[in-house]
């Protein structure tokens, strides 16, 4: 029933991204998602989609699986892609009624459509290939001189990985108490709204009840064994950069020198100035960087 | 379509497996088919991990198997038409840790929970209600508490009765001494075989504990890596106690107990189970010499 939602979703697989170092990822997964929005340039799309390929390939993630995180955000990269081509000022090139697609539209909406798909993937390679608990320690330790302003970065990090933590197993609890309140013939499906709603209270009390019985045990189990917060706290497997990592902050490092060069001699395109409002509200992303 | 005189459940050669899309595969259940019978009582055994409450799940059709079926009184029960609904009316499951499903203010509300779904009017729904919580042995007083403030056991009791007012057919119960203390557990054994005796309901127990089946139980099937591997009789399956122990299952402590009698030359029946059957099997033995 809830199995299906896919939430942390680190796909096991042996490959060079996954034995990256986390920090690696991370890093690398932020200079992308930047040089997304540096240039507005076919060439330099070429270069990030061509990249991007490649290193899907490299992490042995099945293309299916990796699709599969575009599903939710399909609605969203639509109804940009829909906006940005109707809504466009510009070299009207057909119309309908009140619609009109410009040439600028058509352009901007491609580029719109390309740059969320992108993004959406390339932030997916990371969490694909990336356990939770690697993350977090990577971001902790990111955060780790932000300590001299008493920003608690121990604390931060171990409230991540426990709310990543706990996310499949409240799934799993939900879809326990379903079943169970199933059995004894309850029905979610049919009924009218208000009736949907009410027939969730049986599955909602016990799971709160769950929710704060197992926050409670955990509480017990960390000061049971002397949990006392981050300092002086080592860890079992530390973060720990390897050659690989060193090669691949260098590819990185190339990879955005050869998208700034890209970007500022090919100029194929003339920059379109005429952003439309609407989507810059809606999709604040997508667009405000274009400026 | 099964013979349709036939009154229970069957098992059609369930197969199921888990993480279908992922890389990390898991066969959960590989071509299990039993059948249990009206009035029947029937014990599942296996280790944690070897499919039991992937099995029970589908036997009331909470889980659809990827191949294979289910049918309840000769009809297959995932088949489009067929009312899910009534099925669990009358295939009564009681979960793993039940006492974790209960949500409503009273005792007594969350056991007309059951009733009032399978469409039971208000009488019927109070009267059967009424009956469950006298049957599982919970006080008067209990019947106005919140079922929050009852005991770990008492609980249990209230989410057996929730569905045991529903009055199934056929009762399942997943691990249902989990937790329970060694009275507590004897009670609800005892409860059991008592609506199995008198009420003719048929019971599937599914336990880790080999003591519970083997003295409850007339029929015992053992699943290990989510295959069926023995569906007999307690004697006849407890008699292979030593493949059961190669797979981390153990016989009922009374068989090592015989084994080893007989093998120190004393004439005894090695397929006593229970402490008292091994009594008399031992004192007759001692009479012959």
């Amino acid at each position: 029933m809830l199995r299906d939602i896919t939430l942390g979703q680190y796909y096991k697989a042996e490959s060079p991204i996954h034995r990256l170092d986390p920090r690696t990822k991370l890093a690398a997964t932020f200079a992308y998602l930047i040089s997304l929005f540096l240039f507005k340039n076919p060439f330099v799309y070429m270069i990030a989609g061509g990249v991007l390929v490649c290193v899907i390939i490299a992490s042995r993630v099945p293309v299916r699986y990796m699709l599969k995180g575009m599903k939710s955000v399909i609605f969203i990269l639509l109804f940009t892609m829909l906006m940005s081509l109707f809504f466009t000022k510009g070299t009207v090139i057909w119309s309908f009624w009140k619609l009109r697609i410009t040439k600028e539209g058509l352009s901007q909406s491609a580029y719109t459509g390309l740059r969320i798909t992108m993004l959406i993937l390339g932030s997916n390679i990371l969490t694909l290939t990336t356990t939770p608990t690697r993350l977090t320690n990577a971001l902790e330790r990111v955060m780790s001189p932000l300590k001299i302003f008493r920003v608690p970065a121990h604390e931060i990090a171990m409230m991540m990985s426990i709310a990543l933590r706990f996310i499949p197993i409240l799934l799993e609890e939900t879809d326990r108490i379903m079943k169970a309140q199933l059995a004894r013939g309850a029905d979610f499906e049919s009924g009218n709204l208000f009736k949907k709603v009410k027939s969730l209270i049986p599955v909602l009390i016990p799971l709160f009840v769950a929710a704060f019985r197992r926050a409670n045990d955990l509480a017990m189990a960390m000061e049971a064994r002397c949990y006392h917060g981050g300092k002086g706290r080592t860890q079992m497997k530390p973060l720990k950069y390897a050659r690989r990592d060193a090669a691949a902050y260098c590819l990185l490092i190339m990879y955005m020198a050869l998208m700034i060069v890209t970007g500022l001699t090919l100029k194929s395109t003339p920059k379109t100035e005429a952003l439309p409002a609407v989507s810059t509200n809606m999709i604040s992303v997508s667009s405000d960087t274009l400026r | 379509m099964a013979e349709s005189g036939f009154r229970g459940l069957i098992a059609d050669h369930l197969v199921y497996e888990y993480n279908k899309e992922s890389s990390q595969r898991l066969r959960a259940l590989d071509d299990v088919s039993f059948t249990i019978r009206q009035g029947e009582f029937v014990g599942l055994i296996g280790h944690t991990g070897s499919g039991k409450s992937t099995l029970v799940q589908m036997l009331n059709a909470l889980m659809k198997p990827d191949s294979g079926t289910v049918y309840y009184d000769g009809r297959d029960v995932f088949e489009k038409d067929y009312d899910r609904k009534a099925l669990r009316g009358k295939v009564g499951e009681v979960f793993q840790y039940p006492e974790h499903q209960l949500f409503a203010d009273t005792v007594f509300e969350e056991v007309c929970f059951g009733p009032r779904n399978m469409g039971m009017d208000r009488k019927q729904t109070e009267l059967s209600a009424y009956a469950a919580i006298k049957k599982v042995g919970l006080p008067d007083e209990c019947f106005d508490q919140s079922p929050f403030d009852l005991s770990g056991g008492q609980r249990r009791r209230v989410a057996i009765a929730s569905v045991l007012a529903m009055k199934p057919e056929l009762l399942i119960l997943d691990e249902p001494t989990a937790g329970l203390d060694p009275l507590g557990r004897l009670e609800l054994l005892d409860m059991i075989t008592e609506l199995n005796r008198d009420s003719a309901m048929s019971v599937l127990l599914v336990s880790h504990s080999m003591e519970d089946v083997a003295a409850y139980a007339s029929r015992i099937l053992v699943l290990d890596k989510g295959r069926l591997i023995y569906d007999d009789t307690p004697a006849e399956v407890f008699a292979h106690y030593e493949e059961l122990q190669k797979l981390g299952l153990a016989a009922p402590e009374m068989t090592y107990v015989m084994n080893g009698l007989k093998a120190a030359g004393m004439d005894v029946d090695t397929s006593a189970l229970t402490p008292d059957e091994a009594e008399e099997s031992i004192l007759r033995a001692l009479r012959l010499c």
